[in-house]
């Protein structure tokens, strides 16, 4: 019966998606919907032929989804890694914006690929498929929703990395950062978002464990506020049911503030409540030491989300925002410093006893960094927030450097070490394929970490300097153009460091196929879903 | 879990285990805990400070140090204009043609003209003034509209060929020849090759015979019939090696094909209700500091 449902609703999704597709009034517009159709017809396919098939045994977890996740978020971040280091280069040398390639290929068109590839299809397979993974294993439970909903959830949010990424080269775009995806991709995240919290919340309800372990907060609190933001940020009217083009229902400085309120806690929430959930899970695995303090992931965790969301207002000071907007983003970010830190503690002392194992591990040696960036980050975030450092920093590249430290460093790093840590497991293998490999990528991705940090530190202040002079007579000394002149040569030192940074994720995907592709199989490995007590 | 404690004082777990993980009891670090509180405590302090609570239709609280970054910029502006005010109303008062011989003028023009231009200007011409490819060198003496100081004062205070203000100055453009039919294909070419030649290129002699002809029936009325441009047209100079938009074959083809009318802005003129870009003074200012750069007449 349910088979039944799940057929007619594709199908009726592949109609509809052929029709609007024959009404579109725009290029990215058809070509999203002839994806969907593509999408619902396979799909279609699919569940028509496993039909009636054995129903999976409950007492098993349920991992193909997260293999599928896994080897999603190394295809994903090497996409968008690859995207990140071409406009890089079209940023030092601008005849990278080839003319044969304008309109499609060029800076503007990419830097939104880079961004959503890195955040939300790096980023995001990696969270969905560690959050699947940790949520099983930390409630003693299969996955809610038989193998339907995981695959849905998974698959769905391929479909949406790929229209919103086909929308951006075609010219689909809302213009808000982050959220450049239009009215008719929302709806699809939207769907596919309320299907993955029902799936974890429903793993969750039917835990055997008695206690909801801390990791599962973090992932929660991560879904449910993205939904609420994703929400509201994208209120908008289509112009027309049949093309990409919407109007914002907010408009001037309250579409602003609700932007970067957006904004901000998708960093907060998608980048650190998630990723923390991340921490908590795969630092004690790894580390095999229990995590350090109890009381204080619960005073973190609660001090963290109910600040988080406040501090929106710091990404417009001196703009058309009221001044005591502009005054409670900043006291909200800076008394955020701490409640931040309270991971960055519990994950580092977790490690205390352990120590010994970052010459040995160096898997345990990218999770540390990876804390150690999350802690930099995040004192320098409320740092800039304050509005005498912002009035320096703003606009500069100093922010570009500020979120990859957070983004190559914390989001980068930790998932990185989940992906060492989850690919033997997954597959059954009794190790990595090479730890020397593993030090090899540890190392490039650090060093070109600090080459791109520290460059533009040193762009960002020096040009925040340059447009802020002011001669005697209260005249500006320098041009624009002038202050663009002089970033070049760090502009190309910046370059470097995210090409090392691309290939030692490149020698992280060979390590991890020659893990699944070389190394012997372990012997039997428990996946039963069993209390841990 | 056998492993020893790391914690000097014995620490016990809470007793729970999620797959294999278990968690200390250990308290909140102390110097954690002290600086949440003292950031806390800053916190309401600068709140009560500075315009923090919004208060239903009414604004917000304006803070005990009724702090605004509005009054703070416009009060920053204030006091330069204050202080430039006086050598502002000279600069008015003064004649074009005596700027130069003011000391205190030429200093306060290089200063104020540099920024004007280097905010305003440098986009087309360079920050350098050196031009682009359609905008004119500003450093050499090769004027296409004049290079007196009154004439770049006029030229900059309305623009060239701007649409919107009526007192621009209206530069003939170059027609499109070959859209407009004005020239057939043959006769483009030859013109080309003439010019060319003209200019010192390497050229095809006997097609620039043919294009001597067609030159002095068709461009000899802006140009001059010895090619070396005019002023009042705003007809450039084709016998030397400046060129505004390139001297190569396909860029001489181009221009004749298809016509050129650059465009500057007026800068005095104010839409209804508006105000102007510039001010009188800044548009001295930067006249007084185009015309120092080297090429002034």
């Amino acid at each position: 019966m349910w088979d039944y449902i799940k057929l007619i609703a594709l199908g009726l999704v592949a109609v509809l998606a052929a029709i609007a597709a024959n009404y579109a009034r725009d290029l990215p517009y058809m070509v999203n919907a002839i994806e969907i159709m593509l999408a619902a017809a396979i799909a279609f396919i699919w569940v028509l032929r496993t039909m009636g098939g054995p129903k999976p045994s409950e007492s098993e977890y349920f991992d193909g989804v997260i293999r599928a996740g896994v080897i999603a978020t190394v295809f994903w971040g090497i996409v968008g890694f690859l995207v990140a280091v071409i406009i890089a280069f079209q940023l030092a040398f601008p005849a990278l914006n080839f003319e044969w390639a304008q309109g499609y290929l060029n800076f503007g068109k990419l830097r939104p690929l880079h961004t959503s590839a890195v955040i939300f299809a790096f980023g995001g397979n990696a969270l969905i498929a560690t959050s699947f993974y940790v949520v099983q294993r930390t409630s003693a439970a299969r996955l809610f929703g038989g193998t339907g909903l995981g695959w849905f959830v998974f698959w769905g949010w391929q479909l949406i990395i790929v229209t919103a990424a086909s929308g951006y080269i075609l010219g689909a775009t809302q213009s808000q950062e982050y959220a450049e995806m239009e009215w008719h991709i929302d709806w699809l995240i939207t769907i596919v978002w309320v299907a993955y919290l029902l799936t974890f919340l429903g793993t969750i309800f039917k835990r055997k464990e008695p206690h909801i372990y801390v990791a599962n907060w973090f992932y929660l609190s991560f879904i449910v506020t993205i939904a609420m933001l994703h929400v509201v940020n994208n209120l908008a009217i289509p112009v027309s049911i049949f093309g990409s083009k919407s109007v914002q229902v907010f408009s001037g400085v309250q579409n602003a503030m609700t932007q970067w309120w957006y904004g901000h806690n998708a960093v907060g929430f998608f980048l650190t409540a998630g990723f923390l959930g991340m921490m908590y899970y795969f630092v004690p695995k790894q580390a095999e030491r229990p995590v350090y303090s109890y009381k204080l992931s619960i005073v973190h965790f609660w001090a963290l989300i109910f600040l988080y969301i406040w501090a929106g207002p710091h990404h417009l000071h001196y703009t058309a925002l009221p001044d005591w907007a502009s005054t409670l983003g900043m006291v909200m970010s800076v008394i955020l410093w701490m409640p931040s830190w309270g991971g960055m503690i519990n994950g580092l002392m977790t490690l205390s006893g352990a120590w010994d194992k970052l010459r040995t591990d160096p898997v345990i040696r990218m999770m540390v960094v990876s804390v150690g960036f999350y802690g930099m980050s995040t004192f320098e975030g409320p740092m800039m927030s304050i509005k005498a450092v912002n009035s320096l920093s703003h606009y500069t590249d100093w922010t570009i450097g500020h979120v990859h430290s957070g983004a190559l460093g914390w989001n980068g790093m930790i998932t990185f070490g989940a992906l060492y840590f989850l690919v033997p497991k997954l597959w059954s293998r009794e190790r990595l394929y090479s730890a020397k490999l593993v030090s090899w990528h540890f190392w490039l991705a650090t060093i070109g970490i600090v080459l791109y940090a520290a460059s533009m530190w040193v762009t960002g202040i020096m040009e925040g300097l340059m447009w802020r002079e002011v001669d005697s007579q209260g005249f500006l000394v320098n041009a624009f153009a002038d202050t663009v002149a002089a970033k070049h040569p760090m502009y190309v030192v910046r370059g470097l460091g995210g090409v090392m940074y691309l290939t030692g994720a490149c020698i992280m995907a060979y390590n991890l196929w020659a893990t699944v592709a070389k190394q012997p199989r372990a012997a039997a490995a428990s996946v039963a879903a069993v209390p841990a007590e | 879990m056998s492993k020893k404690p790391t914690t000097k004082k014995q620490v016990e777990t809470t007793g729970h285990s999620w797959d294999g993980i278990s968690e200390y009891n250990n308290p909140l670090p102390r110097w954690w805990l002290w600086t949440f509180y003292a950031c806390i405590v800053w916190g309401v302090a600068y709140s009560i400070a500075m315009p923090a609570w919004p208060i239903f239709a009414s604004g917000a609280t304006p803070g005990l140090l009724h702090s605004s970054t509005r009054a703070d910029v416009a009060a920053d502006i204030q006091k330069y204009a204050d202080a430039n005010k006086p050598i502002e109303e000279k600069l008015v008062a003064t004649d074009l043609n005596q700027i130069a011989n003011d000391p205190e003028l030429v200093d306060f023009t290089r200063n104020a003209g540099g920024a004007v231009f280097r905010t305003w200007c440098a986009q087309c011409h360079g920050a350098g003034a050196g031009g682009n490819p359609g905008f004119p060198n500003l450093l050499d003496s090769d004027w296409l509209h004049g290079g007196t100081i009154e004439q770049i004062y006029t030229d900059v205070q309305h623009g060239i060929r701007d649409p919107l203000d009526p007192d621009t100055n209206p530069a003939a453009a170059m027609p499109a020849h070959l859209t407009d039919g004005l020239l057939d294909q043959t006769q483009i070419d030859d013109v080309v090759q003439y010019v060319l030649q003209i200019s010192g290129q390497q050229a095809d002699a006997a097609k620039a015979t043919a294009g001597a002809e067609v030159f002095a029936n068709n461009c000899t009325a802006c140009h001059g019939e010895d090619a070396k441009g005019m002023q009042e047209m705003g007809a450039p100079n084709l016998t030397d090696a400046i060129w505004l938009y390139g001297g190569d074959q396909a860029t001489i083809t181009k221009t004749v094909e298809f016509g050129r009318a650059g465009v500057m802005p007026s800068w005095s003129y104010a839409p209804e209700g508006g105000t102007a870009r510039l001010s009188e003074a800044q548009i001295r200012s930067v006249a007084a500091y185009v015309h120092s750069l080297g090429g002034g007449q």
